[in-house]
């Protein structure tokens, strides 16, 4: 009788051991095929800016071998040097900045009390109108604009370059304002309303300064999504109004054999996009479900 | 004199009492106004020059539907049309697919997901123009690194952007990896905000992983999966920047979208009053895509609510 229940007890743990080693190879099968999937979702992003990097660094000679030279022999920095030396880089660099923060500016300025306006008294309509600024082709507005800049002859200022970056920007700001006001807590408003303030007050004094984490974060999106803006600069932008990624292009068209300063050129027009990107990444992980925002 | 006064002095006042009850018109006013004049009135302008025969250089005529007429019976026009709806689907159908299986990766724990995750969003961000300098070098048909890293597997070369045949697809590869990161969010924040306890429950009956996936996640996630679509579908449509710099239309137009034929029309040959037309068809063809899509997800929620 013992000895059937000790056969019993070790059949049991046998089969015991062998499932356990089984799950432990499920286990470890499941991870290699995730650790793979990892690697298939993230090689292309690496692969392009190891590359882009890579083409700065390397002379003429080494870009264009065949089979491709991958890690530099040496860091050569005369990619850079050329880039802001034959061209008015920095002029083109000014004009970005001039650009993406005047509209930005504006972005804010009107977008923070519609977005005030539309989280309070629940104008969930002009919301509506948000996405309509999406879908309305931008040629629709750069036709009529390019007129415009001809007959007022405003090809020479930056004027005509900020407002209609703001056309991008405002909807941004709008969009992502919007649940940032409503989480204000309205206790908050209602105790500065009792203490005296208007509306305004309460805006200017309660809600902007809680809502500071999202203006930052909806100006630095109004910022880069002006800085990339290639179709409206390329069509109103002067030649001493035109923007970084104007400039880019028109480097494509004249020194298209010349790799390494074209590379270098990218890196440095898209750097401080990727830069700023860090600092909002938290917000768009955990705020973007609740819709799109890109313009 | 004190009458006045006071008859001034309550005016002023319910003048005051009126602004604190219409304050949030004073909040969402001027934006309406600025966007009216951003892009309402240049919409409207655009109406009245779609009606006007009109070339730069030129005073305009009115021709009525004339530029409509014009635009429907050209072939080169429908190409385009067609172009644009096939280079959209793909562009839509990629992003949306990978990005699922980038939001189901990274909803998972493991180890440097915080990094991984932030790199995965860079090429959102990244600017189109300068990054589409790199695709050009990278997709150089005898130098560049992409046809070499085919060889290393044993795929015969591309031309890439550099023939018809390869050109669109080749754009839609570029345009996905910008784009992906967007869909992952945005289905990653649907993830986020599924109820725990419905898996545990699919667990207690027994459910595998793939069937919890096919009858709770998914359609839990449809949703979300639609808002993304339909947002990737009006960008998708839309997308300018990276076809223009890569191909410029080419080659032999065989990447001619909407936008690059409007471009063209408007700001090479200075059509004004004819491109209007187009812009006018092309806003009817965004605003069509959009309403069919938001009809498919009201009519697919039903399943599941």
């Amino acid at each position: 009788m013992a000895v059937l229940l000790d056969s019993a007890r070790l059949v049991v743990q046998a089969g015991r051991g062998q499932s356990q080693k089984a799950v432990l190879l499920r286990k470890l099968a499941g991870k290699v095929t995730f650790g793979a999937l990892v690697l298939v979702l993230m090689a292309p992003t690496l692969f392009i800016f190891f590359w882009m990097v890579s083409l700065s660094l390397k002379n003429q000679l080494d870009n264009t071998a065949y089979p491709p030279v991958f890690l530099p022999r040496r860091f050569e920095l005369e990619n850079y040097v050329q880039v802001f030396r034959q061209n008015p880089f920095l002029r083109y660099t000014i004009n970005s900045i001039i650009v993406a923060t005047g509209s930005t500016a504006l972005s804010l300025l009107f977008g923070a009390p519609a977005a005030y306006g539309i989280a309070k008294w629940k104008h969930h309509r002009i919301s509506l109108l948000i996405l309509v600024a999406r879908l309305v082709p931008g040629m629709s507005y750069l036709i009529p604009w390019f007129i415009m800049v001809r007959t007022f002859g405003l090809s020479g200022s930056h004027l005509a370059l900020i407002l209609t970056h703001t056309v991008v920007g405002m909807p941004v700001v709008v969009w992502i304002l919007i649940s940032f006001f409503e989480d204000v807590h309205p206790e908050l408003e209602e105790a500065a309303l009792v203490d005296g303030c208007g509306p305004f007050g309460s805006f200017f004094r309660i809600a902007l300064p809680l809502t500071l984490p999202g203006l930052a974060v909806s100006g630095i999106l109004a910022f880069i999504f002006s800085w990339n803006n290639f179709m409206f600069s390329v069509v109103l932008a002067g030649p001493y109004t035109r923007t970084l990624p104007v400039a880019a292009f028109n480097m494509l068209s004249f020194e298209s054999v010349n790799w390494g300063p074209l590379a270098a050129a990218a890196l440095v027009i898209t750097l401080p996009v990727l830069v700023l990107t860090l600092f909002v990444q938290r917000y768009l992980v955990a705020g973007l479900g609740a819709g799109g925002v890109k313009g | 004199m004190t009458a006045i006064g006071k008859l001034k002095w309550s005016n002023i006042r319910a003048l005051g009492g009126l602004a604190e009850r219409h304050a949030h018109l004073f909040f969402v006013i001027p934006p309406v106004l600025v966007m009216f004049a951003l892009i309402g009135f240049p919409l409207i302008y655009t109406l009245h020059m779609s009606l006007q025969d009109w070339d730069v250089g030129r005073l305009p005529q009115f021709t009525g539907l004339g530029n409509y007429v014009e635009a429907v019976s050209m072939t080169r026009f429908r190409e385009a049309v067609l172009r644009t709806l096939y280079y959209a689907v793909l562009a839509v159908v990629v992003p949306t697919l990978l990005g699922l299986v980038g939001a189901l990766v990274f909803a998972q724990q493991f180890r440097g997901r915080g990094v991984l995750r932030t790199v995965f969003i860079l090429p959102w961000m990244a600017t189109p123009v300068a990054l589409a300098l790199i695709w050009q070098m990278m997709f150089h048909p005898t130098l560049g690194v992409l046809n070499y890293l085919l060889s290393l597997v044993g795929l015969p070369p591309s031309l890439w952007v550099y023939s018809g045949s390869t050109v669109i697809p080749t754009l839609v590869m570029v345009e996905t990896w910008h784009n992906t990161p967007f869909v992952m969010l945005i289905i990653l924040g649907g993830l986020a905000a599924l109820p725990v306890d419905i898996f545990e429950a699919a667990t207690v009956d027994g459910a595998h992983a793939i069937q919890k996936f096919r009858y709770v996640t998914l359609p839990l996630l449809w949703p979300h999966i639609m808002v993304a679509m339909l947002l990737r579908s009006i960008d998708a449509l839309k997308a300018f920047d990276t076809i223009y710099i890569l191909t410029e239309g080419g080659p032999a137009r065989a990447s001619e979208t909407i936008n690059l034929y409007l471009y063209l029309h408007a700001f090479a040959y200075y059509r004004i009053g004819y491109s209007s037309a187009v812009v006018v068809l092309f806003f009817i063809l965004l605003v069509g895509a959009s309403l069919l899509l938001i009809r498919l997800r009201r009519s697919t929620a039903w399943q599941y609510y």
